[in-house]
């Protein structure tokens, strides 16, 4: 394989091409071969005898073992220990949009603590007309919302400013959730304590050692920020925050605070530690951007990928991947097979929801040589997401965050695929 | 701040839709009271509000930064290994490989503080005095040349030291910026003449990866004929005689202990391979004399107990993990302490049996 590989111009006819040639190639795997019966399917099977396990064998059950790839996975150069670092969500193995929780990328900063629903407390004081407490069992009184949305860290690809480093869209784009939140909206909160005109922002904080706050302006919370305490349908797990967590809808992670115990209106913001000397994304100039809350458009292939190689040779072929934007709803997601010269328009699994994870889908027949795979994702507002050198022209390397710029895999004659940047 | 008041409105029209409206109260939940509210509003805000009296000197507060600061962020507030530094690399924030610390970086001092108040020492969060705080400010303050050797910060002068880059700082810009140039039609067809591989991963090669040299978790080959994969190994449950106490430590009690040791990780070290790191590793601990191991940087009074004969035996360290600095006073060890007498057996339990 030579290391400067030449991708055709896939035209319309090119791909009908390769379809009917692709199709002959691959009636391989799992079919008969040479008149060979199956023994798979001529052998009487031991999970067609005898039992398998009954009822209440697992009260709460885990993935089956098989599927203990499926996990997330740290990087541990990254930080400088595991008690405040962070993992990364397998999302090239996993399927549809929401997340389950139980491989849901984790960040903390002093470790996931574990804390009652009996010893839960919720204050909302500063700039209101009373201020007050609310217990765990409060909270459940309360007119509940319940709504998807991604949660992405601001750092996620941040490892990719300086070039493509890390193999596998788990690594490189798993700093990303989506899930189904069941909660109260902080606007019905809000209006149980008043607000006083002077109150213009609001520092939310959580209950660890870490303290972890974070200061958000005052539309921003009347608007869709959640006090959540469900996720996919069941109570947050421990290293999501049980038993409450904040859920900010298309903003940074790291305003998601968990743990949550104290909202305070304020007329002015904090500035804590997470928005100065972290999170706020240092530029050319020597200056640095601060308060960029929202995720831009983003998207990803997440299979094929380095940790998703084609096992199955030319032929038809699955490409999919996630797209989101922290501005309202994926529009649409172009896909191209030669490193960006060409581009079609995929499928999405369904429309764009607003802040949320979007699936989408290229059907393709692929001819078997090798392509440079892109996804470029569009919202509601026009925006485009941008190329890894469009940011860094106007951002250099050094902003840590908010990188959206396009990946690119190089998938391989062989199937396998690597991270690459392209010209 | 209505930065996208277009997409805002939309937002509110989804939002009406799917929350349920409401205005009047609902009358739950009841009075925080002000003792309450003191417990937990202690964040301090930019001008100073919120800053309780205190003070103390910098020379004060060097002896406090090396007992509870030091074992990460140096003596010179350098720090040490993949902790930060909180002093240094003024005029780098356009280098290639910027230092971004408390004088090079932060806007607010008020941020200093109210971090050191609230979130440090690691593992030891809110155990700091008022005026310990106040010390541990200055002393960062003098380590970065910004106030002299004999300054003293109290919630009286605080609001007149100012850090270098306050200005260095500005709202998000994008929408203005990055939009105009993102914001385009988007390109089909022939955007571009040629495509070339400019960087590959594997060059860097630093991606964690399994024996095969895969990426970690990479998805098994399911197709017919592919070779099964490897077996999850799964830790073998075959009964086994109940311990004795004879037989070494109660396996049940070295998982508990175990479990209760992640908490020391980031310090200490055990094991095959151990070194010191922020704190001296721990293999064969017990029957060592305190203070001993090569080339770790003791507390003084670590040292000298052990020169007085402290020997660590299970009896030694579980009085020393019950309060480590009710016990050794002065110990840079920056960890509260275990609560109950069952986690002090089961982390000793654990201990001996890492080390055997």
């Amino acid at each position: 394989m030579s290391d400067t590989p030449k991708f055709p111009n896939t035209s319309r006819r090119g791909f009908l091409k390769a379809a009917a040639g692709g199709a002959a190639a691959a009636a391989t795997a799992g079919q008969a071969a040479a008149g060979t019966p199956d023994p798979a399917i001529t052998e009487v099977q031991p999970w067609a005898q005898g039992f398998g396990d009954g009822v209440d064998a697992v009260p709460y059950g885990m993935p089956i073992e098989h599927e203990a790839h499926v996990v997330r996975r740290n990087v541990d150069w990254l930080t400088a220990d595991v008690i405040s670092s962070i993992n990364f969500t397998p999302i090239h193995a996993l399927e549809g949009t929401i997340t389950p929780q139980g491989c849901a990328f984790e960040r903390h900063h002093s470790g996931a603590i574990e804390m009652t629903k009996q010893d839960y407390r919720l204050m909302i004081n500063g700039l209101v007309d009373q201020p007050l407490v609310f217990t765990y069992a409060d909270l459940e009184r309360f007119p509940r919302t319940v709504a998807t949305f991604f949660c992405e860290c601001a750092a996620n690809s941040g490892m990719e400013w300086g070039g493509a480093q890390l193999q596998g869209a788990q690594f490189t784009h798993g700093m990303i959730h989506n899930m189904e939140y069941t909660g109260v909206s902080l606007r019905t909160l809000l209006n149980e304590t008043g607000i006083k005109p002077e109150g213009k922002w609001i520092y939310v904080e959580g209950a660890d050692a870490s303290s972890n706050g974070r200061s958000i302006p005052l539309e921003k919370a009347l608007d869709d920020v959640l006090v959540a305490f469900f996720a996919n349908g069941e109570a947050l797990r421990k290293e999501h925050g049980y038993p409450v967590r904040l859920v900010v809808p298309g903003w940074e992670g790291n305003l998601w605070v968990k743990w949550l115990r104290r909202i305070e209106v304020t007329d002015m913001p904090t500035e804590s530690r997470e928005e100065t000397s972290k999170y706020t994304d240092l530029m050319p100039d020597g200056r640095a951007r601060k308060w960029t809350w929202e995720m831009d458009a983003k998207s990803v292939i997440t299979s094929p990928s380095p940790q998703a190689p084609v096992r199955h040779g030319p032929g038809p072929m699955v490409i999919t991947g996630l797209a989101w934007s922290g501005r309202g709803a994926i529009t649409g997601v172009d896909v191209s097979l030669d490193g960006g010269q060409n581009w079609r328009e995929a499928r999405l699994a369904a429309p764009g929801e607003q802040k949320a994870l979007t699936r989408f889908y290229l059907d393709h027949v692929w001819d078997g040589s090798e392509m440079l795979l892109q996804a470029r994702a569009r919202d509601e507002t026009g925006y485009v997401q941008p190329t890894k050198d469009q940011l860094r022209e106007i951002r250099g390397r050094n902003s840590v965050y908010h990188n959206n710029g396009i990946q690119t895999w190089w998938v391989k004659a062989n199937g396998e695929a690597e991270n690459v940047e392209v010209s | 701040m209505s930065k996208f008041p277009k997409l805002l409105v939309s937002a509110a029209l989804v939002a009406t839709l799917a929350t349920p409206a409401l205005a009047e109260k609902l009358g739950i939940g009841r009075a925080a009271m002000p003792e309450e509210i003191a417990a937990w509003d202690v964040n301090v805000l930019p001008d100073g509000r919120g800053l309780p009296e205190g003070s103390m000197s910098v020379l004060d507060g060097e002896a406090v930064f090396i007992d509870n600061c030091a074992s990460c962020h140096g003596d010179f507030a350098e720090g040490l290994d993949n902790w930060p530094a909180l002093a240094g690399g003024r005029g780098t924030l356009r280098d290639e490989r910027p230092v971004k610390t408390v004088g090079s970086y932060w806007p607010y001092l008020s941020t200093v503080w109210d971090y050191v108040n609230r979130s440090m020492p690691f593992g030891g969060a809110q155990t700091l005095e008022t005026d310990e705080v106040y010390g541990i400010v200055a002393y960062i303050l003098y380590s970065e040349g910004l106030v002299d050797d004999d300054f003293v910060l109290s919630n009286e002068n605080f609001t007149e030291v100012r850090l270098p880059n306050e200005d260095g700082f500005y709202v998000d810009d994008r929408v203005e910026v990055e939009f105009p140039v993102f914001a385009t039609e988007p390109c089909m067809e022939n955007c571009k003449d040629a495509v070339e591989i400019t960087r590959k991963a594997s060059d860097l090669n630093v991606t964690p990866t399994d024996d095969a040299g895969r990426p970690l978790s990479t998805i098994p080959d399911v197709t017919a004929g592919a070779e099964a994969p490897e077996e999850v190994v799964v830790a073998a449950v075959t009964p086994e005689e109940p311990p004795s106490a004879t037989e070494g430590p109660d396996p049940e009690l070295v998982a508990e202990g175990e479990k209760l040791f992640r908490q020391c990780k980031s310090c200490h070290e055990l094991g095959e391979g151990a070194r010191s790191r922020t704190g001296p590793h721990l293999n064969d601990v017990f029957g060592r004399v305190a203070g001993t191991v090569e080339g770790f940087r003791y507390s003084k009074p670590m040292v000298a107990a052990g020169e007085a004969g402290l020997v660590w035996t299970e009896e030694t360290v579980a009085e020393f993990l019950a309060d480590p600095r009710g016990y050794m006073k002065g110990t840079r060890m920056s960890f509260r302490g275990l609560k109950s007498d069952d986690d002090i057996a089961a982390m000793n339990a654990y201990l001996k049996s890492a080390t055997e």
